[in-house]
């Protein structure tokens, strides 16, 4: 656990020399006394933030029956002091007996062996012409004097140089003297002054990194995170453009609509305005078309589950959401779900009813995000234009006249529905509107 | 399975297929349950009959060979063969459960069985509480047994049979035409079932009117949503041009 960790970045950088290398991993694994099961699974083998002991774990620990403890204000000696100064310190004493050797906390008093070179050593090895001999004298008298805290280091120096420049000194003084004094090059291959010698490039780029993310401010990081909102917008946009040309593609049977408007809608994609809305290779036709080719390759099928290979094919590429929703308005159509009769016409039919819902709502979303970039237009220049909004207005209000209409259809459904259960097979017609007559007409050509 | 094959000639043989061809028999499943009235005792309260049957009652002999029908395990022999057509298997009992239905075709059409699921049905949902012994409860459902890329034996024999319909696969995502249109004698070849007159019709005529309806009002709105967009397009290019 380092700075890198808490900052989230990933351990690409070499760690420093005198760095220590990290535990084996059993060591981590092994759950500690005093936590349950089911917590320790939760940190997910990670060393909890809180300490956590078993309280009962402290109340068990009851002292021994002929233990007598107490509490005295003695003095006591440091290996760690080198001045005999006499200090007291409160102590417990069990069965009267004070203890003996030395402070428990001297062994904390870590002193680094700092490299003493002679002259002739640093005339022989140590020459750089970025430093002077008695720049680099200071650094180690401090090195040795500050124990390597090489931010005081730096602050100390009469002359101003970079944390990392010091570093970069002192470890490579270090290592030239250590390679210089060993018997042969393979005695200290296995020090980490040698191993691994300091990468000041590294280094300074890795705390530019650093100071770099944490001095990044809050405005930063919300411009970041609307460019990246941005991106996925355009993103989507394309997808649908994609899976609008692919149903284009596949051409609409009755001819219903003219080639005159396809003609132009094409025009208009091809337009510098949207250039985000140009073609792109169909993906659900190379679906439906790996579908039925996997279903040719069974040698016995139902129509049904065809049908229903083939509806999933062809959605593959649409979202879940417009999935959903194509299925709501197949049910305000009062279209089944799952054809009651699945001959082969009926599915195909079906089928391409699917594919059109598809186009729709490829369409108004293709038409939803012109209209945010119409009124981004007109907020961003003309506030005031008169004119346009209404006529934008006017469109969208068309737009949702889908929604009203379909329900009409799904009201009427249930009608039939129930008049059915009354008379069986009598065509029935409740509603009168005009999307209505063709079924009418047929109906009556089939009963 | 693979014996078979190989005695006759082998079905599996590329050169044997016919490529976009597909034999296609409807067929109806389901099953008629009588209520016992009087006679009715705790343990068989219903008289049922599970079958499969050709769409238009026309005999299912040609392709199938055997159906077995898996009853529930509380039957005696719950699992049930029948060779030979009609296919149909009659119970008494008094509860309601999943029967699987598999189908064995002959060997050229096909080695591999077919397994359908229907939910036996003794209780009407619809009219709840008001048993007759007259009026049967009639669960059917209307399916397709699809054989893509026959082979050609078997093609040959059942082409013109009553009980199947033969289409030509057209390229991708256009619709393919039919090469045998219904055959008229179908409406004779039907075999006086004693429960025939609870069969139903099932007929594409209504479903295929409610999609045509549907599809038409979905391109109406897609022409008008292009035509929007269109207009769309031109205002914001004029926007744009203003703003420049």
């Amino acid at each position: 656990m380092d700075a890198k960790d808490i900052l989230g970045i990933p351990k690409t950088t070499p760690s420093l020399p005198h760095e220590k290398k990290s535990r084996p991993p059993k060591d981590s694994q092994r759950k500690p006394d005093g936590i349950s099961r089911e917590v320790y699974a939760l940190t997910g083998g990670l060393a909890p933030l809180m300490p956590s002991i078993d309280v009962n774990q402290l109340k068990k620990k009851t002292q021994a029956e002929n233990e007598k403890i107490t509490w005295q204000w003695l003095p006591f000696t440091s290996s760690a002091r080198k001045d005999n100064l006499q200090l007291y310190h409160w102590v417990r004493v069990v069965n009267g007996v004070p203890p003996t050797g030395d402070y428990s906390f001297a062994k904390y008093n870590k002193s680094i062996d700092v490299i003493k070179y002679t002259d002739e050593e640093y005339e022989k090895f140590l020459e750089d012409p970025a430093w002077t001999r008695e720049e680099t004298d200071q650094l180690f008298d401090l090195s040795a004097r500050f124990d390597l805290r090489f931010v005081v280091i730096a602050d100390k120096l009469p002359y101003s140089r970079t944390v990392e420049e010091l570093k970069n000194r002192y470890y490579s003084v270090s290592r030239a003297i250590l390679i210089a004094r060993a018997a042969s090059p393979a005695d200290v291959s296995g020090h980490p002054l040698v191993k691994e010698p300091y990468n000041l490039a590294q280094e300074t780029e890795r705390k530019r990194a650093l100071s770099m993310i944490l001095s990044q401010s809050k405005h930063q990081e919300r411009r970041d995170a609307e460019v990246y909102a941005e991106a996925k917008k355009i993103m989507e946009a394309r997808m649908a453009a994609k899976a609008a040309q692919d149903s284009e593609l596949i051409p609409i049977s009755t001819g219903g609509a003219g080639d005159a408007e396809r003609d132009n809608v094409n025009v208009d994609d091809e337009s510098p305005s949207n250039p985000q809305f140009l073609s792109a290779p169909p993906i659900s036709i190379a679906e439906t078309a790996s579908a039925s080719a996997s279903l040719r390759k069974l040698r016995v099928y139902l129509r049904t589950y065809g049908f229903e290979q083939m509806v999933q094919a062809a959605s593959s590429s649409a979202g879940l959401r417009t999935i959903k929703r194509v299925e709501q308005i197949l049910q305000d159509l009062g279209v089944n779900m799952k054809p009651k009769v699945p001959t082969k016409t009926v599915c195909e039919e079906h089928l391409e009813l699917r594919k059109e819902i598809l186009t729709l709502l490829n369409l108004q979303k293709q038409f939803q995000y012109k209209e945010a970039e119409g009124s981004s237009y007109r907020e961003g220049s003309y506030p005031e234009t008169p004119g346009t909004p209404k006529s934008f207005q006017r469109i969208l209000d068309q737009d949702r006249t889908f929604i009203p209409d379909s329900t009409c259809f799904g009201g009427e459904h249930i009608v039939k529905r129930d008049q059915k259960r009354k008379a069986p097979g009598r065509p029935t017609d409740a509603s009168s509107s005009p999307a209505n007559k063709r079924p009418r007409k047929l109906k009556n050509t089939d009963e | 399975m693979d014996q078979n094959a190989r005695s006759e000639p082998d079905p599996r043989s590329p050169a044997k297929r016919l490529k976009d061809v597909e034999v296609s028999v409807p067929i109806v499943y389901g099953t008629i349950s009588f209520w016992l009235g009087k006679k009715a005792t705790e343990t068989q309260s219903h008289k049922w009959t599970v079958y499969v049957r050709g769409a238009t009652n026309a005999d299912l002999g040609a392709v199938v060979k055997r159906v077995v029908f898996q009853l529930h395990p509380s039957f005696n022999n719950p699992v049930r063969a029948v060779e030979s057509p009609p296919f149909e298997l009659s119970e008494c009992g008094w509860g309601e459960f999943e029967i699987a239905i598999t189908l064995y075709f002959h060997a050229d059409a096909c080695d591999k069985p077919l397994t359908l699921f229907h939910h036996l049905k003794l209780y009407s949902e619809d009219e709840p509480g008001t048993q007759s012994i007259k009026k049967p409860v009639v669960v059917e459902s209307y399916d397709e047994i699809v054989f893509p890329d026959p082979s050609e034996n078997f093609f040959a024999r059942v082409k013109n049979h009553p009980a199947i319909l033969s289409y030509v696969s057209a390229p991708l995502g256009l619709h393919s035409g039919r090469i045998e249109e219904v055959n008229e004698a179908k409406e004779e070849e039907t075999k006086d079932h004693p429960l025939s007159q609870w069969f139903k019709n099932f007929s594409e005529g209504d479903e295929l009117s409610k999609l045509a309806a549907a599809r038409q009002q979905v391109q109406g709105h897609i022409v008008k949503l292009r035509n929007q967009l269109s207009s769309m397009n031109g205002q914001l290019e004029s926007v744009v041009i203003e703003c420049d």
